[in-house]
Order: structure tokens, then C-alpha cells, then sequence
């Protein structure tokens, strides 16, 4: 059985000028041990789809799905604090801002400490211990010293890997990575990669690479599923989706990787999106 | 052999801290030394990692910042702007375009203004021309007419990056410097922007000076290759060159750190995986 499963999820936000629909009738399947990427453009819906699995998103977005289960629990009906239980738990999320994404005010140790205390109910010795022992798997030099300092002492890269600490703390079954290392450097966008690439392994984790840089997904996918305007366009395993591209979009989106181009020009999107939009009824 | 818009030899900028009650006074040395040179209608790339002193040298290219040593010569000149002002004419041949599009426009200026405005400041062109001017621009840039009384928030990304384009061409620069031009935008709206950059350069013979992060960008616009780390350039000399064979471990790290988008690296990982 799938660990999360979602048929036909639809996200509307209310705006003033009517509804805006924001994912349009997605299904996807993510299994235990499995690395799914979820690719697509700004506006794509990739993350609103992952925040309306996680309930994070704000009150004015309705969300309806045929069925959303996680790990066998229908998320459609849970309670509000029964999906608090799951959510930060058992299935956990890094965002793509690390700076922003972590509280200015408290130190980097009281945030893990703080996910081990609502979920876990450790004592304050056994917490102290856990987070030391989080940091060094995330590759932090020091840690007993970090856990006392702040955000803003720390650099992008070792913030996102508190980030990735905080999120495994409890040691998830799927873990949600929404464009874990579009701020960061090349090389220390490596390094985030091997990292959770190795903790996934490690603690057989699902993992869902929300990306919209097709390198990432070669290099870490096992599957990928292509979104467009809020609906999906093509799913695929990694291979085939490189080797042969099913859907004109996923064509478009890889002969427009700058290492592809051929002649001294590159191809776009631009005239794939006026059809497909004119033939989907898509007002762009 | 064309000629050399922009030569700079052993450019040095420091930033002196003064200290405050806790810190003592320090000298940050940004860039440390570094020289090349820029031939008319070629493309200088300039890769490196955040802090490695890229962004200061655009600010020293562009006339912004001065030097704190070292010789800068654009088209034979020799400029130091720490010494004298710099006249209109000198402003007029070294535009910018900066990385946000959604914060290096005005959002109360309408894109006409925008576009005029340069015109406004260093010449004196009248009104009526310099709509006329800004007309024929727009329209250059692949945006529309019906465009030129709007504001910046009624455009996307893509079209900002356009119009701030737009506006570093409106006083016939001969040296475009574009910092980090595409890497905030979507994949396929950055191939339009680097289409329409070619375009403009084989049309006007620009030269530019093109710093970026993205190696694949930098594969497929650039000439020459910088390589920056630290405030030094470790890496110097024509794309093919830098690509097919680094010298400095640096360089490795980084062509090493790239990920690949190619049916065979992906077939390699899935192999090592299933070894695993």
C-alpha cells in the first residue's frame, strides 16, 4: 500500500475576482522507500499541492480531494488536532527559505528541542541529547556549541540542514522537501543533496523533491511527475522521463535546459503554452 | 582582432568596517587583484559562490563603486571615479541589470518614465523623442505598445527582467554588465530572456559582462570564463578551455557539484543505487 495517496486533489483559492484554482484535479501516489519529484514552473502548483497535504495552507483555500490518505488515515477526515499529531511527525516538511523559515528569536537548539517535546514527550536530558545527536548526523561541526546559537549566526547552508534536522527529529515516514536548495550554491547544494539522498536511505524514508531544476531531478528522483498550471502533464520514472519524453510540455521543459541547446539559440516554451492553454480552456 | 571595450588590471577593493563597542575596525579585502579584459560584442562570464566578490566587481565595472586600487579602462580610457566625476558621456557607455526584477524597478513609475529616464538624467533629448525612443525600445525587447502606460506590478518576472533590459539599453551602452540576469526566473522564461540577450548583442554588437552561479547559463552564453573564489579569480581564460579542462581545484568542485540532466548520469546513479 501507497504510504500517501491523493486522487483528484483540487486547491481553489477565494479571490476577488472569483475563485482562482491553484492545483486542478492531481493524483499521486508516493510509496515507502521511494523518491518522488514533483516538477514544474512558478504556479505550477507543486507546493500548494504539498502545503494542502501538510494543512498548512490559510483559511480562504478550499481544498477537496476523492480520497488524501496518509499511511493508512484518511487526512480528509481527520480533526484539526489529530492531524497536528501527524503533521511535524510523521510526515515532515523543509521549506525553501532556510533563513526565513526558522524563528530569529530562539536558538537553533530550543527549535529542534521544541518538535521533541509536542511529539515526543522526551524529558529535558534525553531531548538535549537527541538534538546533539541530530546535528551531528546533518553534518554540523560542534554541535553541542550550536545548539545555543541563533539563525542569523549561521550560514544558509547549515541553516537548511537545522531545517533538515528539526524535520527528521522524529524520524518521519515522508519527508516533503519543497526546493530545498534553490537559495543556495551549487556546491553546497550538493552537499544538502547527498545529505538527504543519504538520510532517506538510511531511515527508508518517502520523499517528495518539490524542484523546479531538472538537474536536481536526475539526480536524485526515482519518480517524477511534471506539473503545469496546476495539473499534471506527464508522470514517469526518472529515466524514461529524460530519455523519452511523453508530453509536448516535458519536451518544451528539457530542449530549453541551456546544456541542451543545439543551435546558438535556445527553443521556449512561449508557443507550446499559447496551444496548450487555447486547447485546455486555460484563461493565461 | 576587435577591439577591447573594457580592460581591468590588478583591480583591488577593500571595505573598511569601523568598529563598534563590541568589534574592533577590520579590512574585508572583496576583490584581490584581478584583471581581464573584454573584446567588443564577446561575452565575459564571471562564476563563483556567494561572497566570493563578483557583485563588487560588477559595482566597480559599472561605475558605481570606485576601486581601491587598480586600473579600469573602458574603450582605451582610463577611469577612476574615485578621482573625478564622472561625466555624462562615461555614464553613458556602461549599463546594469541587476538580478530582481521585482525590486530594481520603481513600482510607482509607469514603464514609459522608466524607460525615459535615463534619457531624461544624461541627455537632452526632448520629451516627444524620448517617447518615441522608448516606443521603438519596448518593442525591441519583445514587449508591446499597449504596455508603455503600465506599471511594473502588472507584469511578470519574465517581462521586468525585459524592461530592466529595456532601460540599460535606452543610452546605447557599448558594455552591458548583467548581474545574475535569469536566475530568478522559471526555466523557460530565462531561455526567452537569454534568447532575446543573443539577439540584442548580435544586433547592437554589445559587449557583457555576464555574472552567474549557473554553469549551464554560463556554457551556453559565455566567451571567457572568470572563476572567482575568494576575492581572486582562480580561473581565467576562453569557455572551451575552462570546461574541458580546469586547472583549479576550485573549478573541479564546482563542475563536480553541478548536477547533470543526461540520460547517462542519471543511468549511472540508478546503478550505483541498486548496488547499493
Amino acid at each position: 500500500m501507497a504510504l500517501l495517496e491523493i486522487e483528484n486533489l483540487v486547491v481553489e483559492f477565494q479571490t476577488a475576482s472569483g475563485p482562482f484554482r491553484a492545483v486542478d484535479g492531481v493524483s499521486l501516489k508516493v510509496h515507502e522507500r521511494e523518491v518522488l519529484a514533483i516538477v514544474g514552473e512558478s504556479g505550477s502548483g507543486k507546493s500548494v499541492s504539498m502545503l494542502a497535504v501538510m494543512g498548512l495552507l490559510p483559511w480562504t483555500a478550499k481544498v477537496t480531494a476523492d480520497t488524501m490518505t496518509f499511511n493508512g488515515r484518511d487526512l480528509l477526515k481527520l480533526s484539526h488536532s489529530e492531524r497536528r499529531k501527524i503533521v511535524g511527525k510523521d510526515m515532515a516538511m523543509i521549506f525553501q527559505e532556510p533563513m526565513a523559515s526558522l524563528n530569529p528569536c530562539f536558538t537553533v537548539g530550543f527549535q529542534i528541542e521544541e518538535v521533541l517535546r509536542i511529539h515526543l514527550n522526551m524529558d529535558r536530558a534525553k531531548r538535549r541529547a537527541r538534538a546533539i545527536e541530530l546535528l551531528q548526523l546533518v553534518g554540523i561541526p560542534d554541535p553541542r556549541d550550536r545548539l545555543g546559537h541563533y539563525p542569523h549566526q549561521m550560514s544558509g547552508g547549515q541553516c537548511q540542514r537545522v531545517m533538515i534536522a528539526i524535520a527528521i527529529a522524529c524520524n518521519p515516514k515522508l519527508l516533503i522537501a519543497d526546493e530545498p536548495t534553490t537559495a543556495l550554491d551549487v556546491t553546497i547544494q550538493k552537499q544538502i543533496l547527498d545529505l538527504l539522498m543519504k538520510l532517506q536511505a538510511e531511515h527508508g524514508m518517502g520523499l517528495i523533491m518539490i524542484t523546479h531544476n531538472m538537474g536536481v531531478v536526475a539526480e536524485t528522483a526515482d519518480r517524477v511527475i511534471v506539473q503545469y498550471k496546476g495539473r499534471k502533464m506527464e508522470e514517469a520514472d526518472v529515466l524514461s522521463l529524460f530519455e523519452s519524453p511523453k508530453s509536448n510540455y516535458t519536451k518544451a521543459l528539457l530542449s530549453a535546459l541551456p546544456e541542451n541547446a543545439v543551435g546558438d539559440r535556445l527553443p521556449t516554451i512561449a508557443g507550446f503554452m499559447a496551444d496548450e492553454a487555447a486547447a485546455a480552456g486555460v484563461a493565461s | 582582432m576587435n577591439p577591447v571595450v573594457l580592460e581591468a588590471k590588478n583591480i583591488v577593493r577593500d571595505y573598511h568596517l569601523s568598529g563598534g563597542l563590541f568589534n574592533k575596525a577590520r579590512t574585508v579585502h572583496a576583490v584581490k587583484g584581478v584583471s581581464f579584459s573584454v573584446e567588443k560584442g564577446k561575452t565575459l562570464a564571471i562564476v563563483g559562490e556567494s561572497g566570493c566578490g563578483k557583485s563588487t566587481l560588477a559595482r566597480i565595472i559599472t561605475l558605481i563603486d570606485p576601486a581601491t586600487s587598480g586600473d579600469l579602462l573602458i574603450d582605451g580610457n582610463k577611469i577612476d571615479i574615485g578621482k573625478t566625476a564622472l561625466t555624462p558621456e562615461m555614464r553613458r557607455k556602461v549599463q546594469i541589470v541587476f538580478q530582481n526584477p521585482y525590486g530594481s524597478l520603481n513600482p510607482r513609475q509607469k514603464i514609459g518614465d522608466v524607460l525615459g529616464e535615463p534619457l531624461l538624467i544624461n541627455t537632452g533629448v526632448p520629451a516627444d523623442e524620448r517617447r518615441e525612443r522608448a516606443m521603438q525600445m519596448l518593442l525591441k525587447v519583445g514587449l508591446e505598445e499597449k504596455h508603455y502606460n503600465r506599471y511594473p506590478h502588472m507584469f511578470s518576472g519574465g517581462q521586468r527582467q525585459r524592461i530592466a533590459i529595456a532601460r540599460a539599453l535606452m543610452l546605447n551602452p557599448s558594455l552591458l554588465v548583467l548581474d545574475e540576469p535569469v536566475s530568478a526566473l522559471d526555466l523557460s522564461v530565462q531561455a526567452q530572456v537569454l534568447n532575446l540577450l543573443a539577439d540584442l548583442q548580435d544586433e547592437f554588437q554589445l559587449t557583457y559582462v555576464f555574472i552567474s552561479h549557473d554553469l549551464s547559463v554560463v556554457r551556453y552564453i559565455a566567451d571567457e570564463v572568470m572563476v572567482m573564489y575568494y576575492g581572486e579569480a582562480v580561473e581565467y581564460g576562453p569557455r572551451d578551455t575552462v570546461f574541458s579542462d580546469p586547472q583549479h581545484s576550485y573549478t573541479k568542485t564546482l563542475f563536480a557539484a553541478t548536477p547533470r540532466a543526461d540520460v547517462a548520469s542519471i543511468k549511472a546513479r540508478l546503478e550505483k543505487k541498486k548496488a547499493a
